[in-house]
């Protein structure tokens, strides 16, 4: 297959960036899109050209480091997976593809696709965590947890950290990302005792570092290559109103 | 507590709770414009006008309702303009993903119903006061500032006027039908069982309370004598 | 340099840990607060590790190359971690998990390690459980387990396949919690380059910045190295694109022993290679064996159709199909551990009886568990990893069975430590997939991650203080004194060295030819012909990758190339070790299969009167041979045999 690629190029966090245009061709249907810049990574290097930065790391949809605004959808256009595991059998042969960073002030660009995303690490730091030391614990089994509720908290501690949900948000919001955190240890016995001070500072801390509000759009959900929930930015909200007024 | 008003969060529920309130503020009007349509040169409909502009309660209540508008109006464009900076440079490529159409839309929609509603008031509410002077001309003179049957008898028989209205509660309709529910959402109510149903009744809302006050100026138009 | 001790406590084997926690020596809080130690990786060793000492009350350096801690390809790990709770009462003990472990190890690990790693295996079940880590539960509420490889109870606790995600973010949560408490710095897009030794004791690192690229030094009274496995050497393998060895190879030249560096663990479930621009090899989880039947066809003109695509799996009948671990060892069936596993699929697949375009997969089928169980049970038992196999192959595999082959996941071997994970440098620890201790020749499934959080929760935060007890009188020392500087300069001069060859080839081209030559020669299966060619052709493509490397841009920016072509440097050294170890271990064992040894029907054959010992090298200088220092092993309470899976 052959392709006209419009990737995003800038060179610092500093600097201005542009779109290039780049010709790829002999791309197999069965290679994956990371892959498939790799190949035109080599091309770059052949010519002494910089290479196209992008962050990768597992390659198997697990790690959250992938990014990339395909064609105007995080991690491209397919449902419940991340940029790594979409595969070039999506597109049609002769395509173009733009391919841009994720886009958010809280998201500087660091490098051509690279973008900072330590916000999420932030926010993160100011409560997502149950205060327990090392050692000292009550055995495994000495709480029941009812199996929904352990489920429920599954779904929500899926998230990735990948940003796909601030990136496709026209409001740039985070809150499906915080929605996961905070509902994920809300629903089981052992986060429910800091539950108040946790929504209470992660939710300020969202504000702080310039995120959007969210406006129930559903894109995030629609975009989370780990299919959480709207759900959640509902318990989010609960979670939040009780903590205000209590 | 202090935060939560300025809190992200805070900002939507107040946005939310007043448009609902709103919402209920649409029945009541809506209920009232139906008068209009009853065959009795207006007598029932300005004894309801009567009502609604005496009233003490109601008067109280028109407090609230002011309120109400301003809070979502000046909270919704607050959250907006957040919104705008929290994505100072935006794509190339415009957002493909899947989402409820018109929910992109709100503060475009709400723009579009907010120069409605100044000049909604322009011909009603500030004619009662004083502010300013109902339409010259038309089929029945206006007696009085109070006089709301004729105004809008002759509003709507003036095509342009009525067309405008019913663009406006087109684009009332769009605005409502991701509010309602999204009001629902954003109070932090989302249940596998019940928020289908209240989606459903958000969007037979939506389209049955406009559609009830776009009927009044299509019977003035074509039905009227 | 430094003898081979390992440090065992007398002492009966049940007592031995109790024994060194009630007489090491410790720290008082007061002075913790004026001990530094440096952290290097997040996954989740790293991260227990840093959380742990941060909340002891230490100051903690921590330092990943990704954008953030909770990318560590812990995260990854799909199937489960085990520990000895015995919750289903089918029979499990601290003392079953420890003897399966050493079995599982083929008898290459030390016994009193891995009787500590079952010891504590409950108590980090209790741990991620009151962090918030959502394992899956049974309705009353109490937490489940399945089975894994190489045991016959079900000890392995698990969250969906995502159980390594759910320990990482457990140990993310509790590092994040010390990062706002201020104990422990977080350095991100941080790499370690090179370890700075002070008066023979690890006192500090060398690392890059990778946004800026700035040379940055870090002063710590100990080191500690989370880095993980040197998988990666393969090129295509089931870690991360990032992972790398270099830290713990930069130690090692600068006087860590290396243990066992040719233990290299094959899984027999991963996705088939499918062309030359691949990148990466996509495991699925070992899990999938419980319910999931092997075979391959019977007939060799059935797996010559099946391979042209005139035939359908579906379409064989049962009496054609050769369900050939069920044959082999009918005791354990489908779940013999990994390496017997991977071996049994290479036999099967050399001897022409693989399918795929080709012939390099064998089937994975459920048709019989969704029969027996119904399609909603295997659903919801294994459905993310049914679509993430159907994203991959766009295959349904509830329809048509998976196609799986072996491929490099887990390195036994890594860094030399002793008891109490120390390595033969002072001052510098090694901990998780990084060491080498407690897997022997082949880790059985669902005990890496308990490795890795066991030594970060319960081992290290003791042992370490047992150092660091005589360090309290040390003060900080400066970063600009001559071994950091001198550190920095051979790092700059390392990068300058590679930036100004300007060659012809890319990077990743010398290391796909560098995986080549160890899948091909020290890979699955190595004989001494192959191993002495391996290293033969590592050290001309060493040579030819110092002469005509092209790395592109420069050293003060954000530049993957660099940052591949230092750890690709790193690798071209460290394959060749491993062949050297692989050469030098003249019997089979475990993940280490030499054709030369084995038995008549094809299994490893031990040499245990010559070769029971950890075979730890030292670093003698470039291209100096390595010295061979041996840890002998010695088996006091369990009775070396022949593994049997039958």
């Amino acid at each position: 297959m052959n392709f006209t690629l419009k990737i995003w190029r800038q060179e610092s966090a500093s600097s201005k960036g542009r779109f290039e245009t780049y010709k790829i061709s002999n791309i197999s249907d069965e290679c994956s899109f990371l892959e498939m810049l790799d190949q035109l990574n080599e091309q770059l290097v052949d010519k002494f050209d910089k290479p196209v930065c992008f962050d990768h790391d597992c390659r198997e949809g697990i790690c959250g480091m992938c990014s990339l605004y395909i064609n105007g959808r995080p991690h491209g256009n397919d449902s419940g997976i991340t940029t790594c595991q979409l595969h070039m059998r999506r597109f049609k042969d002769g395509d173009t593809i733009v391919i841009e960073p994720w886009r958010a002030k809280a998201f500087p660009i660091l490098k051509d696709l690279v973008v900072d995303r330590s916000a999420f690490d932030k926010i993160a730091q100011e409560g997502a965590y149950v205060s327990v030391n090392t050692g000292g614990i009550p055995d495994g089994n000495a709480i029941p947890v009812p199996k929904v509720k352990s489920d429920l908290a599954m779904d929500a501690a899926a998230c990735i950290g990948c940003g796909a949900c601030v990136a496709t948000c026209k409001n740039a919001s985070a809150m499906l990302f915080v929605s996961a955190n905070v509902s994920h240890l809300a629903l089981l016995p052992q986060g429910k005792i800091e539950a108040k001070e946790r929504v209470t500072k992660m939710v300020a801390k969202m504000d702080e570092l310039g995120f959007g509000n969210c406006t129930n759009t559903g894109a995030c959900e629609a975009e989370c290559p780990k299919e959480i929930k709207l759900s959640n930015i509902a318990r989010l909200f609960r979670e939040y109103y009780v903590a205000s007024i209590s | 507590m202090s935060n939560f008003f300025t809190s992200s969060l805070g900002k939507k529920l107040i946005m939310s709770l007043a448009g609902l309130f709103l919402c209920v503020f649409l029945v009541v009007h809506l209920g009232i414009n139906l008068l209009l349509l009853s065959n009795d040169k207006g007598e029932v409909f300005r004894v309801a006008v009567h009502f609604m502009t005496t009233n003490i309660l109601i008067k109280i209540m028109e407090i609230f309702l002011f309120g109400g508008f301003l809070l979502h109006i000046i909270y919704g464009v607050i959250v907006q303009i957040r919104n705008w900076m929290a994505r100072p440079s935006g794509y190339a490529v415009s957002n493909n993903s899947q989402t409820s159409f018109f929910s992109k839309y709100m503060i475009h929609t709400g723009v579009i119903i907010f120069i409605f509603l100044a000049i909604h008031m322009a011909n009603f509410y500030f004619v009662k006061l004083g502010i300013t002077t109902p339409l010259e001309g038309g089929s029945n003179p206006v007696q009085d500032t109070h006089d709301f049957y004729n105004m809008a008898i002759n509003l709507f028989t003036t095509p342009a006027y009525s067309i405008f209205y019913l663009v406006c509660m087109i684009f009332l309709s769009f605005h409502l039908l991701h509010a309602f529910q999204s009001a629902f959402q954003t109070m932090g109510v989302n249940h596998p069982k019940y928020s289908p149903i209240i989606k459903w009744i958000g969007n037979i809302y939506a389209i049955v309370v406009p559609a009830g006050f776009a009927f009044i100026p299509v019977y003035f138009l074509f039905f009227y004598n | 340099m430094s003898e081979i001790k390992s440090k065992i406590p007398q002492g009966p084997l049940a007592d031995k840990w109790t024994t060194y926690k009630s007489t090491q020596n410790l720290v008082n809080p007061a002075n913790k607060r004026k001990l530094d130690v440096i952290v290097v990786g997040t996954g989740l060793a790293g991260a227990s590790a840093a959380s742990s000492l941060g909340e002891l009350g230490f100051n903690v350096k921590i330092f990943c190359y990704q954008d953030s801690p909770r990318r560590a390809h812990s995260i990854a790990a799909q199937g489960g971690i085990n520990a000895a709770k015995n919750y289903q009462n089918d029979g499990d003990s601290v003392y079953r998990l420890f003897y399966d472990t050493i079995k599982g190890g083929d008898y290459r690990a030390r016994e009193a390690n891995v009787y500590r790693l079952a010891e504590v295996s409950n108590s980090i079940i209790d741990q991620c459980v009151a962090q918030g880590v959502p394992f899956a539960r049974e309705y009353g509420g109490l937490l489940d387990n399945r089975s894994f490889g190489g045991a016959q109870v079900s000890r392995t606790f698990y969250a969906r396949g995502q159980t390594g995600q759910q320990l990482l973010l457990g140990a993310y949560r509790a590092l994040n919690r010390q990062i706002k408490a201020g104990t422990v710095e977080m350095h991100n897009r941080d790499e370690m380059l090179e370890l700075v030794i002070v008066d023979g004791k690890a006192r500090g690192i060398v690392s890059r910045n990778l946004v800026t690229g700035q040379i940055e030094r870090h002063f710590g009274h100990a080191v500690v190295l989370a880095t993980g496995g040197y998988g990666n050497v393969f090129f295509l393998s089931t870690n991360a694109m990032g992972s790398n060895a270099s830290a713990a190879w930069q130690v090692y030249k600068k006087g860590a022993f290396f243990g066992n560096p040719c233990f290299t663990q094959i899984h027999p479930t991963c996705i088939p290679v499918h062309g030359d621009y691949q990148s990466k090899l996509t495991l699925m989880s070992e899990s999938l064996r419980n319910d999931g039947r092997i075979w391959v066809p019977k007939k060799k003109e059935d797996a010559e159709a099946i391979r042209k695509g005139t035939l359908k799996p579906t379409q064989l009948k049962e009496e054609d199909r050769d369900y050939y671990l069920e044959r082999r060892y009918p005791a354990f069936g489908n779940l013999v551990p990994r390496d017997v596993a991977s071996r049994a699929a290479k036999e099967r697949c050399d001897a022409g009886f693989g399918v795929g375009t080709t012939g390099l997969a064998v089937y994975l089928d459920f048709s019989s568990a969704i029969n027996r169980l119904g399609k909603k049970v295997i659903e919801e038992r294994y459905g993310n990893l049914f679509q993430m196999y159907e994203k991959i192959v766009d295959e349904n595999p509830y329809e048509t069975p998976m196609m799986i082959y072996p491929a490099v996941h887990y390195t036994m071997g890594g860094i030399w430590v002793d008891y109490e994970l120390q390595t033969t440098i002072p001052g510098l620890f090694a901990i998780g997939e990084a060491n080498f201790s407690d897997h022997g020749a082949n880790r059985l499934g669902a005990s890496a991650l308990m490795q890795g959080l066991a030594d970060g929760y319960f081992v290290l935060p003791y042992t370490i203080q047992n150092y660091l007890s005589a360090d309290i009188r040390t003060p900080r020392i400066s970063t600009d004194t001559p071994a950091f500087q001198e550190a920095e300069k051979s790092v700059k001069e390392r990068i300058q060295r590679l930036m100004s060859i300007r060659g012809k080839h890319s990077v990743d081209s010398f290391h796909k030819k560098l995986g080549k030559i160890m899948w091909d020669k020290v890979g699955m299966a190595r004989t001494k012909q192959s191993c002495t060619e391996a290293i033969t052709e590592i050290q001309a493509l060493r040579a030819e990758f110092w002469k005509d490397v092209r790395v592109t841009g420069t050293p003060d920016e954000l530049n993957p190339e660099l940052e591949k072509a230092l750890r690709v440097a790193d690798f071209l050294e460290l394959g060749e070790l491993m062949a050297r170890d692989a050469l030098h271990r003249e019997e089979s064992c475990g993940g280490h299969f030499r054709e030369e040894y084995q038995t008549e029907e094809g299994e490893a054959k031990r040499d245990d009167s010559d070769f029971m010992y950890v075979a730890a090298w030292e670093y003698k200088g470039e291209n100096e041979e390595p010295k061979l220092n041996k840890e002998v092993l010695e088996y006091e309470n369990i009775k070396v045999a022949q593994r049997n899976y039958k």
